[in-house]
């Protein structure tokens, strides 16, 4: 290597320094002068008639400066909190989209839904004056179940959307289903539901508005993955404020796993109110309403069904989900249940037929929108539990009947039946170095051992693949994205040879101010701490896409790495003047610009003093300057893979299922800092195994009350919970279609772990005769099932 | 009903009048302006807000400022040595990257080394539960656990921080 601090080094995070030392700037750090604070009074019934607002003792109480509700918002021509995708359903026609407006108007529809905001001096002063504003409710029946909703007698949650239904939409070739179906020799069936998960980034979400009368400028603050795309649909949709006009930073934000990519009501409130009070105006969401209003995740109700032919060859896949879309479409919805997830129903699998159907639901519960993963953990814990289902059901060992049925990575590029075309991988590869690492062949002797403790053991797999960095822009504009999905980067090399790099993606915890300076280090040879990375405020970075979806490197990477293309062509060009040589003989030698052939050379901080001190450019054919701009826009998505596997043991006197053994194989293509992989990795897998044996959430079905609304109810995996772990990568197979060939880390963990953990559950309590149990398997639902069993196969 | 709190913060003396009502957490964030003790919850449980009160761990959402009445706190701006060494649990969690997004981070260092002071030379399972009451979205712990063992050592090496506290 040639850069200690290049590419493939684990590189110590350099932002570890302010946040280590309490120096980090989240937005609930930030006060202005002058500032008030806003709280919001919200719903407490999942479906209610706003018949009236009383704001008079409220509006008198001490510290508060103004009570707004929807009506001030609409009379101030405020729009719907806009959707930026759009699908279609199976009869062409477009999705129902009822307005979503930041302040309830006439109706809430779910627990937490906004009615009014209480601005006052002080957060204390807004809390007990928000208790005064009177809200004359008339309580509605709720849809609360997808299921329940859907059933024609379910109460509307909005009018003009007949039978809650949003959308009916459909993927793959039903008929070549149907056919292989008719020719199977076994068909694995499998009922299962994907639970509704609470994202709880740790930092709840807070929005700062601000507005300068001098200049007329609005400025939010706010903990966001994305601020250009809350500035584009904040300003054209929301509150008609011009681009020019609108600045949007989102300074340190801790977590967003999702959660954060979503135009929220709460930004629009503040930067509205800001301006009609005159006033800096901030709100932080206590936990309580971060449970109840952040978007949740997955909540997908599904049946499947296997066809394999008499060798355990699978011959087609059928697959119906119901979707929860809750209340009102968050920003990304609508492409969650579908591109993002029947898209991947092939998995690792060449399954010649795959026909998905799905459809998606209101009800009165919270939005439902990207959670890590996003679809893909929803499709790859369907495949991966139904591949287990068929392997116990014809008998083939569970390795085995994955490997038979892996596309070989002979056959890639690979056109998958549901529309995604793979670039590379090696999925046996995969398995082949992940068996050895939980001794998958010593497991009988390790079961045996649990046995005499009186325990259970079971092992599982899950073998993954995602689509990431979601593209090119093209493609999905054709599928229903309102958005283009590139993305855009500026290298600014400064006089002294310091570099600026400007990347529209944003770091809420991956350590892109030390990846994104380590591809500039190991490509100009500069030293790592003359690289700065800002990100994260729109007056500053070119119109960015921001980060989800694993994309950051892949699509944020590959921009910085075009944008360092011309600088170094630019540095080439005043080379060759400097050297007097033909642009052609310049060479780039480990960050030196060398005249071919001879000693001369140029240094790029040679080059980037000459950049900025022309003092004899030819300047009709060389500008001054040293700072490139570019957008990148993916060809296609990129495809982490990879092959999990979990070992469990069960004591089935208190159904505790414990997670001993957990490893994890993973192709993200090229790594750039390992150090930060791995702990993407690992990060990952806890919030799968999160889902797998610990988190759901709960609404009461009749009332719609959100049951699990606090950390005493809703239970995050702890330390004490779960294991370390093993975790391998190699590289053999990058990207083929990005600079770097990297394909993307942050959602795998995520995406394999619950399947994997799911199956060593139920592979554990196979011996009782259990098939299935659905997520989490929590001690008190993994005693029951025991219970169950054990009775029946005492009656037996 | 305001009243006077007056405390030792990172070995400076402070005095405020505030709200009876004022947790010590708000006390420290909004009225210090000391904006590293994080605020994760509303019920006591994630840990975000742990500072030292007196030299022991406590979540600083859990007491009023009024409580910590003339104790001495110390907050993560505090621990580092006055020309910016890191305290060697500090260095351990840049080293083995315990962290990611940064905001159970204050939090999570306090109560590690709260826990090394109760059991100099932990286990695995001994951090694993002494760090129960913290909770993180983004590690996993599997590098938190190594930082705070690592933390642990080093803080055993007397290094000038540790052999201050």
């Amino acid at each position: 290597m040639a850069n200690p601090n290049g590419i493939g080094a684990s590189v110590r995070r350099r932002e570890d320094a302010r946040f280590l030392t309490g120096r980090g700037t989240y937005t609930d750090d930030i006060s202005r002068p002058n500032q008030t604070h806003a709280v919001f009074v919200r719903s407490p019934y999942a479906h209610a008639r706003i018949r009236g607002i009383d704001a008079g003792e409220a509006t008198k109480a001490p510290g508060v400066v103004a009570v707004l509700t929807g009506a001030d918002m609409e009379a101030d021509k405020v729009g719907s909190l806009p959707c930026g995708w759009q699908i279609h359903s199976k009869d062409g026609s477009p999705m129902k989209e009822p307005p979503h407006f930041p302040i309830a108007r006439d109706r809430a529809r779910y627990v937490g839904d906004a009615v009014a905001v209480v601005i006052a001096e002080t957060r204390e002063q807004a809390k007990d004056a928000a208790e005064l504003v009177m809200v004359d409710y008339e309580e509605l029946p709720a849809a609360v179940t997808s299921v329940k909703a859907l059933d024609g007698a379910a109460p509307q949650v909005h009018d003009d959307v007949t039978g809650n239904l949003c959308f009916d939409w459909h993927l793959g070739d039903a008929a070549a289903v149907d056919a292989a179906f008719a020719q199977a020799a076994h068909v694995a069936k499998l009922d299962l539901v994907n639970q509704r998960l609470i994202p709880n980034a740790m930092e709840p979400r807070a929005a700062l508005g601000e507005y300068d009368r001098a200049t007329g400028e609005h400025t939010l603050t706010t903990t966001s993955q994305n601020p250009h795309v809350i500035r584009l649909l904040m300003g054209a949709f929301v509150l008609g404020i011009p681009e020019h006009k609108l600045r949007v930073v989102a300074p340190d934000v801790g977590g967003g796993f999702g959660s954060k990519i979503f135009h929220y009501g709460e930004e629009a409130v503040v930067t509205w109110a800001a301006k009609k009070v005159g006033r800096p105006v901030k709100w932080t969401a206590e936990r309580s309403e971060s449970f109840l209003t952040d978007a949740h995740g997955r909540d997908h109700v599904s049946h499947a069904e296997l066809a394999l032919d008499q060798d355990g060859n699978f011959l087609a896949l059928r697959v119906a989900t119901i979707a929860n879309m809750g209340a009102y479409l968050s920003t990304f919805a609508p492409s969650i249940p579908t591109y993002l997830y029947a898209t991947l129903l092939a998995g690792q699998y060449k399954t010649p037929a795959i026909y998905a159907e799905v459809k998606a639901v209101f009800t009165n519960t919270a939005p439902v929108d990207a959670y890590r993963g996003a679809g893909r953990p929803e499709a790859c814990y369907l495949i991966e539990r139904l591949v287990e289902v068929a392997a116990a059901e014809t008998g083939i060992d569970k390795a085995e009947i994955r490997r038979r049925n892996f596309v070989p990575a002979s056959a890639m590029p690979y056109q998958t039946p549901v529309a995604l075309q793979y670039d590379t991988g090696d999925f046996a590869k995969n398995l082949d170095i992940a068996l050895p690492m939980v001794d998958y062949a010593g497991f009988a002797a390790r079961k045996a051992e649990s046995a005499r403790k009186g325990k259970l053991r079971g092992i599982g797999f899950a073998t993954y693949i995602e689509a990431c960095g979601i593209a090119p822009s093209n493609v999905a504009g054709a599928l229903g994205a309102r958005a283009g999905l590139y993305e855009s980067a500026e290298v600014r090399f400064h006089p002294t040879g310091s570099v600026t790099v400007f990347t529209g993606s944003h770091s809420h915890g991956q350590g892109h101010e030390t990846t994104f300076a380590q591809l500039v280090a190991e490509r100009f040879g500069v030293p790592i701490e003359n690289v700065e990375i800002v990100h994260g405020d729109t007056s500053k970075i070119p119109f960015g896409m921001g980060t989800y979806g694993s994309r950051s490197l892949a699509v944020g990477g590959s921009a910085i790495v075009k944008a360092m293309d011309k600088v170094e062509r630019k540095a080439k060009k005043i080379a060759a003047h400097m050297l007097e040589a033909a642009e052609t003989d310049i060479e780039v030698k480990d960050g030196r610009f060398v005249v071919a052939g001879t000693d001369k050379a140029l240094s790029i901080g040679d080059i980037a003093l000459q950049a900025y001190v022309p003092h004899n450019f030819p300047l009709d054919e060389l500008e001054p300057g040293l700072d490139e701009q570019a957008f990148y826009d993916p060809k296609n998505f990129t495809y982490p893979n990879g092959c999990h596997v979990c070992e469990v043991e069960i004591d089935p006197e208190t159904g505790v299922v414990e997670v001993v053994n957990f490893a994890a194989v993973d192709d993200f293509g090229r790594v750039i800092n390992p150090l930060i992989v791995e702990g993407q990795v690992h990060g990952g897998l806890v919030q799968g195994i999160g889902q797998a044996l610990y988190e759901n959430c709960v609404y009461d079905e009749e009332s719609g009350q959100l049951i699990t609304g606090s950390y005493m109810d809703y239970c995050m995996p702890r330390a004490d919970d779960v294991p370390s772990f093993a975790v391998q990568y190699h590289e053999d197979q990058p990207c083929t279609h990005n600079p770097l060939g990297v394909k993307g880390c942050g959602e795998a963990g995520t995406i394999g772990a619950s399947a994997a953990v799911m199956n060593a559950v139920v592979h554990a309590l196979s011996d009782l005769g259990v098939t299935h149990m659905d997520m989490p398997a929590t001690p008190e639902r993994v005693w029951q099932v025991i219970q169950r069993h054990s009775h029946a196969q005492a009656a037996e | 009903m305001p009243c006077t709190v007056s405390m030792t913060v990172n070995g400076k003396a402070v005095s405020r009048e505030v709200e009876e009502r004022t947790l010590l957490v708000t006390f420290l964030r909004d009225h210090l302006g000391m904006t590293g003790t994080h605020v994760g919850c509303d019920t006591s449980q994630c840990g975000a807000c742990v500072v030292h009160v007196d030299g022991r761990s406590v979540k600083s959402c859990t007491i009023l400022a009024a409580q910590a009445n003339g104790a001495s706190i110390t907050t993560i701006e505090g621990l580092a040595a006055a020309d910016g060494t890191l305290h060697p649990m500090q260095a351990a969690f840049r080293e083995h990257h315990g962290l990611q997004c940064g905001f159970c981070t204050p939090g999570m260092v306090m109560s590690a080394i709260d826990l090394v002071k109760d059991n100099p030379t932990p286990t695995e399972q001994d951090v694993r539960e002494g760090l129960e009451g913290n909770i993180c979205r983004c590690t996993g712990y599997h590098n938190i656990v190594k930082a705070v063992l690592a933390g642990a050592e080093a803080m055993q090496g007397g290094s000038v921080k540790a052999a201050a506290e």
